[in-house]
C-alpha cells in the first residue's frame, strides 16, 4: 500500500506540469493538453483522498471531472478549429482578437 | 340632487378634453357648438343652484358638495369640495353667463382660423378653472383654479404663437402672475400655520375668535397683538396675489400687453375670468380682512390710486383694445376700492355689471377690428355709425355703462362705491374715485368719438369691405347691451326708492347695511358722479369731435405731461432696467458661471475620469492568452493564500505583483 502523500503528491506535480505548460507553450492543442494533465492531477487528489477517508463522495467527484474535462475538450478542440478556419494559425502568439 | 352641481365644473373640462384631444376629427363646426355647449350647460346649471338657494330660507343658503378627501396627511387635510353661497353662485352665473356669450361670439370672429379647435378647447379649459376658483370651499382648491386661469391666460393670450408679439405678451402675462401667486401661496401657508385648516368655514370660525378668545387657538401667538399681525400679514400676502391676478399696482403691466391675443379672449378675461378672481377671492376672505384695519386700509388705497393711474394712461392711448384694458385695471382699482371700504358686497355689484359692459366693449370692438381688417389704431377710424349700425349702438350702450350714466348699470354699482368709499375710507379716497369717474367717462366717449362718429379716416382699401359683423356676434352683443343696460336695476338703492336687492342679496359680504351718511350727503355725492360723468362726456365731445384741432393743440401745450402719458409713465422701462435686465444677467451668471463651470464641470468631470480608468485598465486586455491564464493562476494562489491564511506567504505575493505591475507598465511605455 503506497502511502496516500505519496499519491497528493504526483497530483501536485501533475497539476504544476500542467500549468507550467499551459502557460509557456505557444500551440493551442499543447495548452489544450496541458489543462487536461492539470485536470488529471486534480482527478488524481481527489481519489487519493477518497481512499484515505474511505468515503465514496470524491469518487464520484473524479467521475464528474471526468465527463466534464470530456465535454470541455470537446468544446475546446471545437474553438480552436473554428479559430484555425479565420485565423490560419495555431500558435497562441498570432491568436489576439480580443486585445483592446 | 346637490351633487349635480359637479357638472358645472366638469362641463367646461369635458369640453377641453373632447376639443383638445379629438377636435381634428370633430371638425370646425362641431368643436365650435361643443365648445358653446359646455359653457351653457354650466349655466343652466349655474341658475339651477340659484333657484335651489333661493328656496332656502334666508341664513341657510349654503350648499356644500363635498366630492373627495383631496390630501391628508397629518393634520393637513383639504377637500375637493365645492361651496355654493350667495356669493359663489353670483360669480358662477357671471363666469358662464358672460363665458358663454363670448364663446358663442368667438364662432364667429374665429371663423376660418388655423387654430379654430385649439382655440376652445383652451377656452373650455380657461372657465373650467375660472369655475373651479369660484366654488371651491378651501384655499387650496381655490389655488388650483388660479393657477389654472394663470395657465390658460398664457396660452391664449400667445395663442397666435407664429408672430413676435403674443407669445412674448403671455411670458409677461404669466410670470407677473407668478410674483402674485407667490404671495397668495405665502398667504395661504401662513394661514394654515395658525389656524390649522384651509377650508373657509372653519378658517372663518377660527379668525373670527382669533382676536378675542381668552385662550390663545394656536401655536402663533400669546398676545392679541401678535394675533392681529398675523392676520395683518395674511391678508396682505394674500392681497398680493389678488394684486397679480387683478392688475393693480404694481403688478398691473401684463394687462395691457395681454391684447396681443384674440379679442374674445380680452373679453373673457377681462369681464368673466381671471381679473376677477382677485375680487372674488378678496371677498371671499372678507372675515379676515375685516379683522385688520390695516389691511383695510391698504386695499382700499390700492384700489383707489390704481383706478386713477389706470385712467390717466386710458386718455391718450391710440389702440382701441389698449384703451379698454387700461379701463380694466381701472374699474378694478374701483372694486377694491369698495372691498378696502368693507363693501365686498358693492365690489361684487361693480364687478358684475362691469363684466357686463367691458365684455360688451371689448366684443364691439372685436367687432370693429373684424371689419376694419384688424386695425386697432382709432386714429385710421371714424364714422363707423352708419356702417356697422349693430356695433355702433351697443358700444354706445357700453359706453355710458361704463361712464356712470343713469340708469344704465355702471352708475349704480360705481356710486355705490364712491358713497361707500365716502363713508368708510374718507373723502380723499373718494375725490380719486370721483376724478377716476369724469376721466372714464372722457377716455370711453373720445373712444367713442374717435372710433363712431365723425368723418371716416379710413384707408381706402380698408374701406372697400367694411361690414357689419355676422349674426353669431351681433346677438351676444345686444345681449349684453341689454344686460349693460338694465343690469344695475339689482341694486337700485333705497335713496331712489329701490330696494338694493343685490345688496340684499350678498349682506353677509357687507351688502344692504345702515348707512352713516345724511340723505342729503347722499344727494349730494350722487350728484358729484353723475356731473362727473357729464364732464367728462363733454370734454371728450369739445376734444375729438367739434374742433378737430384742439386735442393736437392741448397735447402740445401741455409738452412733457402728455409724452408721459403716452410712454404710460414709463413704467415697463422701469421694470425693464430694475429688475428683467438685471435679473437676465443673474441668470446669465448663473448659466455660464455656475451651471456651466461648477455643475456641467462635476458631471463631465466624473464621466472623464471614468473614461480614462476604462482605458487604463484596458491596457490589460492584451490579446496574449498567457497573459490571461498567468493571471487566471495567480489570482487563484492568491485566494488560496488568503483561505489558508498564510501571512508571510501573503506578502510575499504582494512584493511579487509590484515587479509584476511595474515590469507590466514598463513594456507599455516601452513598446506599446
Amino acid at each position: 500500500m503506497i502511502a496516500t502523500k505519496f499519491y497528493i503528491l504526483l497530483g501536485a506535480m501533475l497539476f504544476a506540469i500542467g500549468a507550467a505548460g499551459a502557460m509557456v507553450r505557444k500551440n493551442v492543442l499543447v495548452i489544450l493538453m496541458c489543462i487536461e494533465i492539470m485536470l488529471n492531477g486534480v482527478t488524481l487528489t481527489l481519489l487519493a483522498y477518497a481512499v484515505e477517508n474511505e468515503s465514496a463522495v470524491g469518487q464520484i467527484a473524479a467521475f464528474f471531472v471526468m465527463a466534464v474535462a470530456a465535454a470541455e475538450a470537446a468544446v475546446g478542440l471545437a474553438i480552436i478549429v473554428a479559430i484555425f478556419r479565420t485565423a490560419h494559425a495555431t500558435s497562441v502568439d498570432e491568436i489576439h482578437l480580443l486585445k483592446w | 340632487m346637490d351633487s349635480f352641481f359637479i357638472l358645472i365644473p366638469l362641463l367646461p373640462l369635458a369640453g377641453f378634453l373632447l376639443n383638445g384631444l379629438a377636435g381634428r376629427r370633430l371638425g370646425v363646426r362641431l368643436a365650435g357648438v361643443l365648445g358653446c355647449a359646455t359653457v351653457g350647460g354650466s349655466f343652466v346649471f349655474s341658475f339651477l343652484a340659484l333657484l335651489r338657494l333661493l328656496g332656502l330660507s334666508e341664513g341657510e343658503r349654503v350648499l356644500a358638495v363635498p366630492v373627495y378627501t383631496w390630501i391628508a396627511s397629518g393634520d393637513f387635510s383639504a377637500s375637493f369640495g365645492l361651496l355654493i353661497d350667495q356669493l359663489s353662485v353670483t360669480m358662477m352665473l357671471v363666469v358662464s353667463g358672460v363665458g358663454f356669450l363670448i364663446h358663442v361670439y368667438s364662432v364667429g370672429y374665429m371663423h376660418g382660423d388655423p387654430g379654430y379647435t385649439r382655440y376652445f378647447a383652451y377656452l373650455n379649459l380657461f372657465t373650467f378653472a375660472m369655475l373651479v376658483l369660484v366654488m371651491a370651499d378651501n384655499l387650496l382648491l381655490m389655488f388650483v383654479g388660479w393657477e389654472g386661469v394663470g395657465l390658460c391666460s398664457y396660452l391664449l393670450i400667445g395663442f397666435w404663437y407664429k408672430e413676435d408679439e403674443p407669445p412674448r405678451a403671455g411670458m409677461k402675462a404669466f410670470i407677473v402672475n407668478r410674483i402674485g401667486d407667490f404671495g397668495f401661496a405665502l398667504g395661504m401657508f401662513l394661514l394654515f400655520t395658525a389656524f390649522g385648516t384651509v377650508a373657509f368655514e372653519p378658517l372663518r370660525e377660527r379668525v373670527l375668535h382669533a382676536l378675542h378668545a381668552e385662550a390663545p387657538q394656536l401655536l402663533l401667538w400669546s398676545t392679541p397683538y401678535c394675533a392681529y399681525t398675523v392676520l395683518t400679514a395674511a391678508a396682505l400676502l394674500l392681497f398680493v396675489g389678488a394684486v397679480g391676478k387683478s392688475a393693480q399696482i404694481p403688478l398691473y403691466v401684463w394687462l395691457p400687453d395681454a391684447m396681443a391675443g384674440p379679442t374674445p379672449v380680452s373679453a373673457l378675461i377681462h369681464a368673466a375670468t381671471m381679473v376677477t378672481a382677485g375680487v372674488y377671492m378678496v371677498s371671499r376672505m372678507g372675515f379676515l380682512y375685516e379683522e385688520s384695519p390695516c389691511a383695510m386700509g391698504v386695499v382700499a388705497s390700492v384700489g383707489a390710486v390704481t383706478a386713477l393711474f389706470a385712467a390717466t394712461m386710458a386718455l391718450v392711448q391710440e389702440d382701441i383694445k389698449k384703451v379698454l384694458a387700461y379701463s380694466t385695471i381701472s374699474q378694478l382699482g374701483y372694486m377694491f376700492l369698495a372691498c378696502g371700504a368693507g363693501a365686498f358686497a358693492v365690489g361684487i355689484f361693480h364687478l358684475v355689471t362691469h363684466a357686463f359692459f367691458k365684455a360688451l366693449l371689448f366684443l364691439a370692438a372685436g367687432s370693429v377690428i373684424h371689419a376694419m381688417s384688424g386695425e386697432q389704431n382709432i386714429f385710421k377710424m371714424g364714422g363707423l355709425r352708419s356702417r356697422m349700425p349693430a356695433t355702433h349702438w351697443t358700444f354706445l350702450a357700453g359706453a355710458l355703462a361704463i361712464a356712470g350714466v343713469p340708469p344704465l348699470a355702471g352708475f349704480f354699482s360705481k356710486d355705490g362705491i364712491l358713497a361707500r368709499a365716502y363713508e368708510q375710507s374718507g373723502a380723499a379716497l373718494w375725490l380719486l374715485g370721483a376724478v377716476t369717474a369724469a376721466m372714464t367717462a372722457f377716455y370711453m366717449f373720445r373712444l367713442y368719438f374717435l372710433v363712431f362718429a365723425g368723418e371716416s379716416r379710413v384707408e381706402s382699401e380698408k374701406a372697400a369691405h367694411l361690414h357689419e359683423s355676422p349674426w353669431v356676434m351681433t346677438v351676444p352683443l345686444m345681449i349684453l347691451a341689454a344686460l349693460s343696460v338694465v343690469g344695475g336695476w339689482m341694486g337700485i338703492p333705497h335713496l331712489l326708492g329701490g330696494h338694493d336687492r343685490f345688496g340684499e342679496w350678498l349682506h353677509e359680504w357687507g351688502g344692504a347695511h345702515e348707512t352713516l351718511l345724511s340723505h342729503g350727503t347722499e344727494w349730494v355725492l350722487m350728484a358729484v358722479s353723475v356731473a362727473a360723468a357729464a364732464i367728462g362726456i363733454f370734454i371728450a365731445w369739445r376734444l375729438a369731435l367739434a374742433s378737430p384741432g384742439a386735442a393736437a393743440r392741448l397735447a402740445e401745450g401741455s409738452g412733457p405731461v402728455y409724452r408721459v402719458l403716452f410712454h404710460k409713465y414709463y413704467i415697463d422701462e422701469i421694470y425693464d432696467a430694475a429688475v428683467v435686465r438685471p435679473f437676465v444677467r443673474l441668470s446669465e451668471k448663473c448659466w455660464k458661471g455656475v451651471d456651466e463651470f461648477f455643475v456641467d464641470g462635476t458631471l463631465v468631470g466624473t464621466g472623464t475620469v471614468a473614461e480614462w480608468l476604462g482605458y487604463a485598465l484596458a491596457l490589460l486586455q492584451t490579446g496574449a492568452v498567457r497573459h490571461y491564464l498567468l493571471g487566471i493562476f495567480l489570482g487563484a494562489l492568491f485566494l488560496m493564500t488568503m483561505l489558508t491564511g498564510v501571512g508571510p506567504v501573503f506578502d510575499w505575493y504582494v512584493q511579487g505583483a509590484q515587479i509584476l505591475f511595474t515590469r507590466a507598465l514598463g513594456t507599455i511605455s516601452g513598446g506599446g
